[in-house]
This record gives C-alpha cells, sequence and structure tokens, in this order.
C-alpha cells in the first residue's frame, strides 16, 4: 500500500514536471515566431511581468509590495503604450546577476533595471532604447573637498558593487584607488555614512537617488563630473524584434507628448537635477 | 571562449582562490586553537568555564555565518573602530573574515573534539590521575592526543565546509572567488555557466581530494581498540 502511494506521487511529479518542461519549450517555439510570446502579445492577453530593480531609491525601490521609481514610471508608459493598465503589470525584483536569465526564462517578460546596453548582453537579450544615457559617478559627503573628480583618488577608498562595470573600471583606469566592494549599494552609502569609504561610485542617476533619500539629504553630494557613458535599455527576448520596435515607438511617443518629462519629474527630479531630452535619433538598438 | 582568453579573467581566477586558501589556512588555524581550548572549557572541572564553553557554541553553531561576517564588518570595524589593518582595505577585510570563521568554525571544531575526548576511555584519565597529574597534564599529555587521533575525519570535514565557507567573506568586500566569479559574469554574460562550471569544478577538484586525503590520514592515524 505504501509503495503503491509513494509511485503514485512520484508519478505526479514527473508528470507535472514533463508538463511544465513542454510549456517551457512551447514558449521558446512561439518566441521565434514572435508573437504570442513577445511582449505585444503578452499585453494583449492581459498580463505583463515586469524586472524592475527594488533596492535603488529613485529608480526602482521596494517598499513593501509597491515600487516606485524612474525605471518604474517608464514600465508604466511601456505598459500602457502596449494598451495595458499600468494596474495589471507585475513587478518582480531583478538583481543585475539574473537579469538574462530571467528573460531568457520568460520569468520576467520586460527588464527596465538600470541596464546598461552592451554588445556581449546583446548575445543574449534584445534591448529597446536607450531610455536614459547614464555615466559613471562619485558620491561623497557634503563637506569633502579633496575628492574632486576620477583623478583625485589615489590612496583613497571607494566602494562599489561586487563585479560591477563601476568597479571594474576603478580596477582598471584608477589602480591607486582602495576598492571596498560590498554586494548592493546601500552598504556602500551606510560605509560612506559612517566614514568607512571616502567615495562611492556607480551611475550617477543611482548616487542622486541615494542623495536624494531623506535620511542622507544634505550630508551626500554627487560630484557631477561623469566619466563614462551608459545608455539604459528595455531588455525583452531575443527574438521579439517586434516587441522591441515597438517600445522604442512608445519611447519616441513618451518623448513628444511629455509623459517622459513627467516620469523624471515625479521621481529623481526631486533631486534636483532637470530632465534630459530623450535622445530620439539613438533608439537603434534593436535588432534588425 | 573568449573570457578564458582575457588575461584579467585568469588575474581574476588566481587571485580569488588564493584569497580562499589564505582564508581557509587562517581561518583553520584559529578555529583549531580556539576550538581545542573551547573543549578544554568544556570538559574542566570549573562550572563558570563549561559555562562559557557550552555558550560560545550555542550562540555561534546557530548563527548564520553571514551574520557573523556581516557583524565584523559593520559592528566591531564600521561602529565599535576595531581596525586591523589600517593600511589596506583588502587585508582589514581578510583579517575580519577570518575573525568571523575562526569564531564561528571553532565552535564545530569543540564538539568534534569534545567528541573524541568521549572515545577516550575513563581507565585512562583515572589512571593518570592516580600518578598524581594535574587537569590541564592529563588533557595535554594524555586525553587530547587520544582524542585528536580520533575526530580526524570530522575535522576534515569541518575544514571543507571552511574552505567553502570562505566564500561568505565576499559580502564584506574581500575579491575572493565567489566575488570574482560575479565579477566575471557581467562582463560575460553569455557564458554564465561555463564561468560557473569553472569555479564549482575548482572547489570539487581542490575538496575532493582532500576528502579522502583525511579519511586515509584518520585510518592511519586511529587508535585501534
Amino acid at each position: 500500500m505504501r509503495f503503491s502511494r509513494i509511485a503514485a506521487v512520484a508519478t505526479a511529479a514527473v508528470l507535472a514536471m514533463s508538463a511544465a518542461a513542454c510549456g517551457g519549450g512551447d514558449g521558446g517555439d512561439a518566441g521565434s515566431g514572435g508573437s504570442a510570446d513577445g511582449v505585444i502579445g503578452k499585453a494583449a492577453s492581459g498580463k505583463l511581468i515586469i524586472g524592475v530593480k527594488g533596492d535603488q531609491p529613485g529608480l526602482g525601490l521596494q517598499t513593501g509590495t509597491t515600487y516606485e521609481g524612474f525605471d518604474i514610471e517608464i514600465g508604466k508608459i511601456v505598459a500602457k503604450g502596449l494598451g495595458l493598465d499600468p494596474s495589471k503589470v507585475e513587478w518582480k525584483t531583478t538583481a543585475s546577476a539574473n537579469r538574462e536569465s530571467f528573460i531568457e526564462q520568460g520569468q520576467v517578460d520586460i527588464v527596465i533595471a538600470t541596464y546598461t546596453i552592451n554588445d556581449d548582453r546583446k548575445k543574449r537579450v534584445a534591448f529597446a532604447g536607450p531610455y536614459y544615457e547614464a555615466g559613471q559617478d562619485l558620491l561623497v559627503k557634503a563637506d569633502n573637498t579633496d575628492i574632486t573628480g576620477p583623478e583625485s583618488l589615489a590612496g583613497k577608498k571607494v566602494c562599489s558593487v561586487t563585479g560591477s562595470t563601476p568597479a571594474k573600471r576603478i580596477k582598471s583606469d584608477y589602480p591607486d584607488a582602495q576598492l571596498q566592494e560590498f554586494d548592493t549599494y546601500s552598504k556602500c552609502v551606510t560605509a560612506l555614512d559612517g566614514g568607512q569609504v571616502d567615495a562611492v561610485t556607480t551611475d550617477d542617476i543611482i548616487l542622486a537617488g541615494y542623495a536624494a533619500q531623506s535620511q542622507y539629504a544634505g550630508k551626500l553630494k554627487v560630484i557631477g563630473k561623469p566619466f563614462s557613458k551608459e545608455p539604459y535599455g528595455i531588455a525583452v527576448k531575443k527574438t521579439d524584434t517586434a516587441g522591441c520596435a515597438k517600445i522604442n515607438e512608445i519611447l519616441k511617443a513618451a518623448a513628444t507628448d511629455g509623459t517622459y518629462k513627467t516620469a523624471w519629474d515625479t521621481t529623481l527630479g526631486k533631486s534636483g537635477t532637470p530632465a534630459k531630452d530623450l535622445a530620439v535619433a539613438s533608439l537603434t538598438n534593436c535588432p534588425a | 571562449m573568449d573570457f578564458l582568453s582575457d588575461p584579467d579573467n585568469v588575474d581574476l581566477y588566481l587571485t580569488g582562490f588564493s584569497w580562499i586558501l589564505r582564508l581557509t589556512g587562517a581561518g583553520a588555524l584559529g578555529a583549531l586553537v580556539l576550538g581545542v581550548i573551547l573543549a578544554g572549557m568544556r570538559v574542566s572541572p570549573v562550572p563558570v568555564l563549561r559555562a562559557f564553553g557550552a555558550g560560545w557554541v550555542n550562540t555561534f553553531r546557530n548563527t548564520p555565518l553571514t551574520l557573523i561576517i556581516f557583524f565584523c564588518y559593520f559592528g566591531l570595524y564600521s561602529t565599535l573602530g576595531l581596525t586591523l589593518d589600517s593600511e589596506d582595505i583588502a587585508l582589514n577585510n581578510f583579517w575580519l573574515g577570518v575573525l568571523g570563521l575562526s569564531v564561528y568554525t571553532a565552535a564545530f571544531v569543540c564538539e568534534a573534539i569534545r567528541s573524541g575526548i568521549n572515545t577516550v576511555p575513563p581507565g585512562q584519565a583515572e589512571a593518570a590521575r592516580a600518578l598524581g597529574l594535574s587537569f590541564f597534564q592529563v588533557l595535554r599529555i594524555i586525553v587530547l592526543p587520544q582524542a585528536g587521533r580520533a575526530v580526524i575525519a570530522p575535522l576534515g570535514s569541518i575544514f571543507i565546509a571552511l574552505a567553502k565557507n570562505s566564500t561568505i567573506v565576499g559580502t564584506i568586500g574581500l575579491a575572493e572567488s565567489s566575488s570574482a566569479m560575479k565579477t566575471m559574469i557581467e562582463t560575460y554574460s553569455s557564458q554564465t555557466i561555463l564561468i560557473f562550471l569553472l569555479f564549482a569544478g575548482t572547489f570539487a577538484a581542490v575538496l575532493i581530494p582532500t576528502g579522502y586525503f583525511f579519511g586515509w590520514l584518520a585510518n592511519r592515524l586511529a587508535v585501534k581498540r
């Protein structure tokens, strides 16, 4: 008796798994057609999962079950453009390391998570955009006068996230600086506030978000001399060319009708930085 | 395979594993010394020492290592100002990591050695005491040498676990192997699985023979009763 029950459970489990595997396979096949599995099809079916960052104030910040920030506003614009009510969007936190695999496995349909477009990433996902061009900058204490840019970092302790592009750039271009790496920028900002490090470095837009947080108001400042170019893209499945082109159209429309500027003003604009114009001419990253 | 041809990656890989080796070595040494002292406390005739040993083991064995390492940086260093190397930020993080790993692993070493002490027949200690040896002499000359030979295999498991636990020091910013892996994945995200297999494979390639070595050593040195 007991044996047959175990066998039944095992059989059910195997069946469930193979069913799930089939589902995944079907999704992949439909993706190559670029219709039902693409973001346009997903939106038409009434549901869209957008992967965002959950720990970056001003960009993508999760408080309880709600998300807010510039990336979230861009996500709402995209959802609206696809004909979906933004309240139907399911937000999902993605970390830098799992963004590609989440897209590939269909755990999310779109990723809008301070995601810099580069050639290696284009091998696994397709990028619409860029919707914003950030640049690597430095965050220091408001009363700090001896750090004026990356050239003045020699002998200073600089904090960034393990394995991130900003950390890599400090190692290769400014080897005189001492690099402290953590797994999140929040820890870096805590260490900066406590005086264990002299500066935090990553994209200016992310730093501005931290500087604008109420507990650091007036205590931290962004240097404002970006020393790299980080074009942020909106990632979709590599095969979803139609969806990618559609998102570019939505961004174009948002640039002209003012919703893009509103998205900025209600989030990162609060830090005092005026909105940049969305460079419509540069929306050329979709695979042909 | 272009990520293998980048000399930066070879450097990252080697640096990562050299930090792991140093963490494991220093951590094992610290844990062994601390663990033997703690085991001695746990079997001592003084109730306060026994309570201290039991408290240490129960506290650190049941606290996640991530929290202990995190506390070493943000508690001891950030808040209390305990600086272990004021010149080099990497060395400071290294010693904070060694401190956390030693304190944590010592709890397991202590329990392994205490179980080894239990394998020594009571008659041995009684005979030693009858000869007029003090508690420390009994422990040092009679009991611990026999106990140590009985627990080589479990100590081996603890040190293998320590080698893998060393990757947690990456959370406070030491460029050990798991940080190196993250760095490579960030740049070469199209080859994530290959990079993962490289790092997992290196750990397995080093630690599986280590396991066999400790098993062989335990067989050779065991006190046959």
